[in-house]
């Protein structure tokens, strides 16, 4: 559904040129999902904003389903970083999730009807009528990836959406996305620089360099049964999968006998 | 209950004022200070004094004061909406920004009453060319406000309304106005205080009616009593207006003063 082929992005240009891509090869098929790993400043936002539309890599090309990526793709999603300035604090809870439903053809009260099923399904029914900020980080972001739910995308990109909230709130999170992935058939392609979550979270993990970002390791994650945040992370493969992935991002080379294919 | 007596709070220092200032006046007997009971007096003789159907309002308070608030607020009201729209075009539009800045910089340079001839030759004297200069003398905070506010749209709203693909009436009414409202409100208050020093300013020269007029009528048939009670309208009108739009202003900005408190 989507592929990456030799994308790279250089900011700026002459002697303060910043090469943050170089070269990324990625093909994330229909309904996995995908967590890219990657040390902080590498480029993992950047990825994220070529896939998105949001910005115009200096090379390469981005394909979603078919059709190359120049302005933002209808069916995609956005749970950004920074879930501060993403919500609009001049609009209701209920109002910020059914804003982007308009174009969806819906009318007023499907619009509404709409945005309370997600904002239940992430634990926030009766929330509604509240504003962002009177709504703890956690719950904001809990709103965001609401909005992202309601909009019903294909494709979902998260970019370090939990980066910013306690440890636990981010497990709960973590629980969530696995949940609303099995209810809707999205694609899921989650950027964060926690080796720990990639593991936990991705059907895949993809490694990144350091910039200019280039892919070196991409495993494929196969836990028995549903997750659980206890066992799971003390079953030997998550353990095994967690060592590697902590490896390749740290720069060393990968062991031969590991559990990546 | 509460509230009554935090007013009471805020404005002990009126009822003092008055005293000192009238004690001062009696002791001193000049002409052109006279004390605040002559003042209230020549008040209330002239607007007050009215038949009881009209609510006791004479001729002079029913034709002055609306025609002056009429004025003013016109003005404002339009001052507001061109400079909104333009502000936000120049905001968003770098092009027209570039095309059109130097020319507001140089328009509102220059101080609005030394417009007065020229909108005198062009529109006679009469209501359009006092509300003409008071838009023209106000509408330089708001466009510029407005304008700044446009531009300084945080990029994360931007790129989320690109990312949920946002129709362009969405972005304008939803996202940029929103944003911009509160330096537009700020414009709009500078505005607002400006409104009226023009309004009276413009009926100084050319006008038969309005509060600045009788400040005028009073001035030339020295009846000093009756300068001082028109300042003192006028003064009251500046203070409600202002208190009226802040009160406004705390009830659409409501969510950037909460905003601002929890980050
Ligand atoms: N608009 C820009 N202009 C110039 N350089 C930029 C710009 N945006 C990002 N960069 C640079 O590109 C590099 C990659 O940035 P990016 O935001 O993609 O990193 P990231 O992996 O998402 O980092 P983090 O983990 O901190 O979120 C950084 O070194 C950054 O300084
Ligand atoms: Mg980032």
């Amino acid at each position: 559904m989507l592929e990456i082929s030799n994308l790279t992005h250089t900011y700026g240009s002459g002697p303060s040129a910043h090469n943050a891509l170089g070269g990324i090869d990625l093909t994330v098929a229909e309904g996995e999902l995908v967590c890219i790993v990657g040390p902080s400043g590498c480029g993992k936002s950047t990825l994220l904003r070529s896939i998105a539309g949001l910005l115009r890599p200096t090379g390469g090309q981005v394909v979603l389903n078919g059709s190359p990526v120049e302005q933002t793709p209808d069916n995609l999603a956005v749970v950004f970083q920074d879930y501060s300035r993403s919500l609009f604090p001049w609009m209701s809870v209920a109002d910020n999730v059914s804003l982007p439903l308009r174009r969806k053809g819906m009318d007023k009260k499907q619009r509404k009807e709409a945005a309370l099923e997600a904002l239940e399904q992430v634990g926030l029914e009766g929330a509604g009528a509240k504003y962002p900020w009177q709504l703890s980080g956690g719950m904001q972001q809990r709103v965001s990836i609401a909005r992202a739910l309601a909009y019903r995308p294909a494709l979902l990109l998260m970019d370090e959406p939990f980066g910013s909230v306690d440890a636990q709130t981010r497990e709960e999170l973590e629980d969530l996305t696995l949940r609303v992935r099995g209810h809707h058939n999205m694609t899921i392609v989650l950027i964060t620089h926690d080796i720990d979550e990639s593991v936990y979270v991705g059907d895949r993990v993809v490694v990144l360099s350091k910039a200019p970002a280039g892919i070196v390791g991409d495993l494929r994650v196969d836990l028995p049964g549903p997750r659980d945040q206890i066992t799971t992370r003390e079953h030997p493969d998550f353990v095994h999968l967690r060592a590697e992935v902590g490896r390749l991002v740290r720069g060393m080379r990968s062991q031969p006998a590991s559990a990546s294919q | 209950m509460n509230r009554v007596l935090r007013a009471a709070g805020r404005l002990w220092a009126v009822p003092v004022v008055l005293v000192v200032w009238e004690l001062v006046t009696r002791a001193a007997e000049d002409l052109s200070f006279p004390p605040p009971t002559t003042i209230a007096a020549s008040m209330y003789e002239m607007w007050l004094t009215g038949p009881a159907e009209r609510l006791w309002l004479t001729e002079a308070a029913l034709e002055n004061i609306p025609a002056s608030v009429g004025r003013l607020l016109a003005g404002w009201l339009l001052a507001g909406v061109i400079g909104i729209a333009l502000g936000i075009a120049m905001g968003r539009l770098p092009l027209l920004f570039r095309f059109l800045d130097p020319l507001v910089q140089f328009a509102r340079a220059i101080p609005p009453p030394m417009l007065l001839p020229f909108f005198m030759a062009l529109f006679a004297i009469g209501p359009r060319m006092q509300i003409n200069v008071i838009v023209f003398g106000i509408i330089w905070p708001v466009l510029i406000n407005a304008g700044e506010g446009a531009r300084l749209v945080d990029r994360q709203h931007l790129d989320t309304a690109r990312v949920f693909g946002l129709s362009r009436g969405q972005r304008l009414f939803q996202i940029i106005l929103p944003s911009a409202m509160p330096k537009i409100f700020a414009g709009l208050r500078v505005s607002l205080s400006l409104a009226l020093i023009l309004m009276v300013i413009s009926e100084l020269v050319g006008s038969t009616d309005g509060i600045g007029f009788q400040l005028l009528d009073a001035q030339r048939s020295y009846d000093l009593p009756g300068v001082w009670g028109t300042i003192v309208v006028l003064g009251v009108l500046g203070y409600v207006l202002n208190s009226a739009f802040l009160a406004a202003e705390r009830r659409v900005l409501s969510w950037h003063r909460a905003a601002k408190q929890t980050t």
